[in-house]
């Protein structure tokens, strides 16, 4: 788990060249003082074109996702429908929208990374900064803060505390309202999860085992009584 | 209730594959019957039911249908399941446990629109539910129930599962299809409204998970026994999702017209022991809220419009006389401001405004003219912009601010009594009072 997260960030840095515009997902920097860090306003160079479609002689893409974008281009009347599940694909492999991986989407694609860019900005599970391979969201909205949900999450940034491969964040309301207060890791939603649990699955969360697999939401039955099976 | 509609074998192991739905009378007669009519005779089936959209809107879907224009062009239906709405989920039930039946909706509901290209828009925060509904759709395109010449008729589809990536404006028509055309996902314009210039500026029907898993239901039942269920103007069976403060939370098939406090108090058990209604929001976080004294208020479109609110999406979310009406306003305040697209001034500004000032109300630095300024700022934002996202924030803000005026304000009192500086400095003369300067 921690070698990924080094490879992406190395690999991000390292195997590129310096990237001269600023990201735009990226807040001000500041001093602790709170005053703003020299070269945060530095302009782009408007004298240069905006970068183009990227040429695929020279942006080497693993076949793989190219056949996924392929394969998702295949389905819709216009291919740019693709672009938010090539980002995905994209962002699975490399951890986050990095700017190689916008590139090599853009590439399949035949659009500009200057419109994935935007397009990734929008979306709050496409990811512009580097972050934790496993993404924990912890749902906060109303149902889930009535029945204790801030404090599940304040629990579990005090258990998980600075750890590198984990991705922990509030999210908008997830559609779990009935297992209040919830939380979803890599996708799986589990809940109610009781004080008691949260050292538990803060560390199912760190060594990559399945969340709580008593309370995973998939194994629910429903509460209607007219439910029942006949 | 004359028995479960969408819910009747819900926990049925196994219902989300292909053979156990067609034991359970799935892609039966029904199926080859709705596609034998004329499609005039479908849509007039359809708005004979009386049926109504079931995403917030409350349209009526016959009417919907009957909207796209005839003729042989590139025509969409577009499944709404981006289910976003804070205290949904009951098209995750229903995807989850039973996508068959929402496949079999899409069909019938293509045909009846002459559409031969669907999409489900599956919100992306539901992985495990697209990966049933994918899986569903292979199934159902390995035995030929979609794609070309379904059950020998001479009507073909293609549908594909569409993944979004967390965004709650999404769900919202028109944005939608921009999100879907691979853009940000901003609202157009309307009109020109979806069924004329939707998807790829083709006529597009777009309807949500619920409502187009009860079309095959209706085609079997026919449209003058589905109307006999519920009340007048509002037909049919619901489903309710009760969350918040009760004892048994979950989604609920109902008969609209049940008065509510049976719901709350009867199928979710109400609050905890010795507690008491507060508050309670009848259509999601998006409807202006109604307290304890309004339980016997009919659950069903008419009725709650009359009493100033909307049944909306069905989410009924409950809290109790523990919370403070403060809190719950600056959560639902502060979720409609990050998900505010940006596109609207008065939604982009009016909500990260209220937010603002709602956080004052809690630092203690508000006075009572605040509540005065947040109202005209709900007033102003109402109606003025391209989608409802910001009156969704306006109408329940604004709600709670008039019917429990008289505790914002004594909570401004006592914030301002507990930090009566704010967060300017306290002058020289009170800090030598305290003896902070010694």
């Amino acid at each position: 788990m921690a070698a990924d997260v080094d490879g992406v960030n190395g690999g991000s840095a390292g195997d590129q060249a310096p990237i001269t515009a600023r990201h735009p997902g990226e807040s001000v920097r500041r001093w602790s003082n709170g005053s703003r860090v020299p070269g945060w306003d530095d302009a782009a160079d408007l004298s240069k074109p905006p970068a183009g479609v990227p040429d695929a002689a020279t942006t080497p893409v693993p076949a793989d996702l190219r056949a996924e974008i392929e394969d998702y281009m295949a389905r819709y009347p216009d291919h740019r429908s693709a672009a938010i599940p090539a980002l995905r694909a994209a962002q699975e492999r490399h951890g986050w929208c990095s700017p190689e991986a916008i590139d090599q989407v853009a590439a399949v694609m035949r659009l500009t990374p200057g419109y994935l860019v935007a397009v990734a900005s929008f979306y709050d599970m496409l990811e512009l900064q580097p972050v934790g391979r496993r993404s924990v969201y912890v749902c906060t909205n109303i149902s889930c803060s009535l029945c204790g949900a801030d404090e599940l999450y304040a629990r579990l940034e005090e258990e998980l505390g600075e750890d590198p491969g984990v991705n922990l964040r509030h999210f908008e309301c997830l559609g779990a309202c009935d297992i209040a207060p919830m939380a979803s890791v890599d996708g799986v939603y589990v809940g109610p999860i009781e004080p008691g649990e949260i050292a538990e699955l803060a560390e199912q969360i760190r060594t990559g085992a399945a969340p709580l697999p008593a309370k995973q939401l998939l194994d629910r039955k429903s509460a209607d009584p007219g439910a029942a099976p006949r | 209730m004359t028995g479960a509609i969408l819910f009747a074998d819900i926990d049925e192991p196994g219902l989300a594959t292909l053979d156990v739905y067609r034991r359970r009378g799935g892609y039966g007669p029904r199926l080859l019957k709705a596609l034998q009519m004329p499609r005039e005779a479908l849509v007039e089936e359809l708005k004979a039911s009386g049926l109504r959209g079931r995403g917030g809107a409350g349209f009526s879907m016959g009417t919907k249908a009957s909207f796209m224009p005839k003729g042989q062009i590139d025509k969409y239906l577009v499944c709404n399941a981006d289910e976003s709405e804070p205290g949904t989920f009951k098209d995750r039930e229903l995807m989850q446990k039973s996508p068959h039946m929402l496949l079999e909706g899409m069909i019938i509901a293509a045909y009846a629109a002459g559409a031969n290209r669907s999409f489900i828009y599956i919100r992306g925060e539901y992985a495990q539910q697209a990966v049933i509904v994918e899986r569903a759709i292979a199934e159902a395109k390995a035995a030929g129930l979609i794609g070309e010449r379904i059950l020998g008729t001479d009507f073909s589809l293609e549908l594909w599962l569409h993944r979004g990536a967390g965004a709650y404006i999404c769900g919202e028509e028109t944005g939608l299809l921009d999100s879907l055309e691979g853009k940000r996902g901003n609202p157009r314009l309307k009109p020109p409204f979806p069924a004329n210039q939707g998807l790829y500026q083709g006529p597009t029907l777009i309807n949500h998970v619920e409502t187009l898993a009860t079309i095959p239901h209706i085609v079997e039942m026919g449209a003058q026994e589905y109307a006999a269920i519920g009340v007048q103007n509002s037909t049919g069976t619901k489903l309710v999702s009760i969350s918040g403060h009760v004892r048994r939370p979950g989604n609920y098939e109902i008969e609209l017209g049940t008065p509510a406090r049976e719901l709350i108090y009867g199928l979710a058990g109400g609050p905890g022991e010795g507690r008491t209604v507060k508050l309670w929001f009848p259509g999601g976080s998006s409807s202006p809220v109604l307290t304890g004294d309004d339980l016997d208020v009919s659950y069903d479109f008419d009725s709650l419009a009359k009493a100033g609110t909307m049944l909306g999406s069905g989410a009924i979310i409950v809290a109790d006389d523990t919370t403070s009406v403060v809190d719950v306003a600056l959560k639902t305040a502060q979720f409609y401001k990050h998900e505010s697209c940006g596109k609207c001034t008065p939604c982009r500004e009016g909500t990260n405004w209220t937010v603002k000032m709602l956080e004052r109300v809690k630092s203690g630095e508000a006075t009572p003219m605040d509540l005065d300024i947040m109202a005209s700022v709900c007033e102003n934002i109402i109606g003025h912009c391209l989608c409802v996202l910001g009156d969704a924030m306006a109408m329940p803000v604004g709600s709670m601010i008039k019917k429990f005026r008289g505790e914002f304000e004594a909570y401004i009192e006592q914030a301002r009594a507990a930090n009566p500086w704010g967060s300017g400095h306290a002058p020289v003369e009170a800090l030598e009072a305290q003896g902070a300067l010694a």
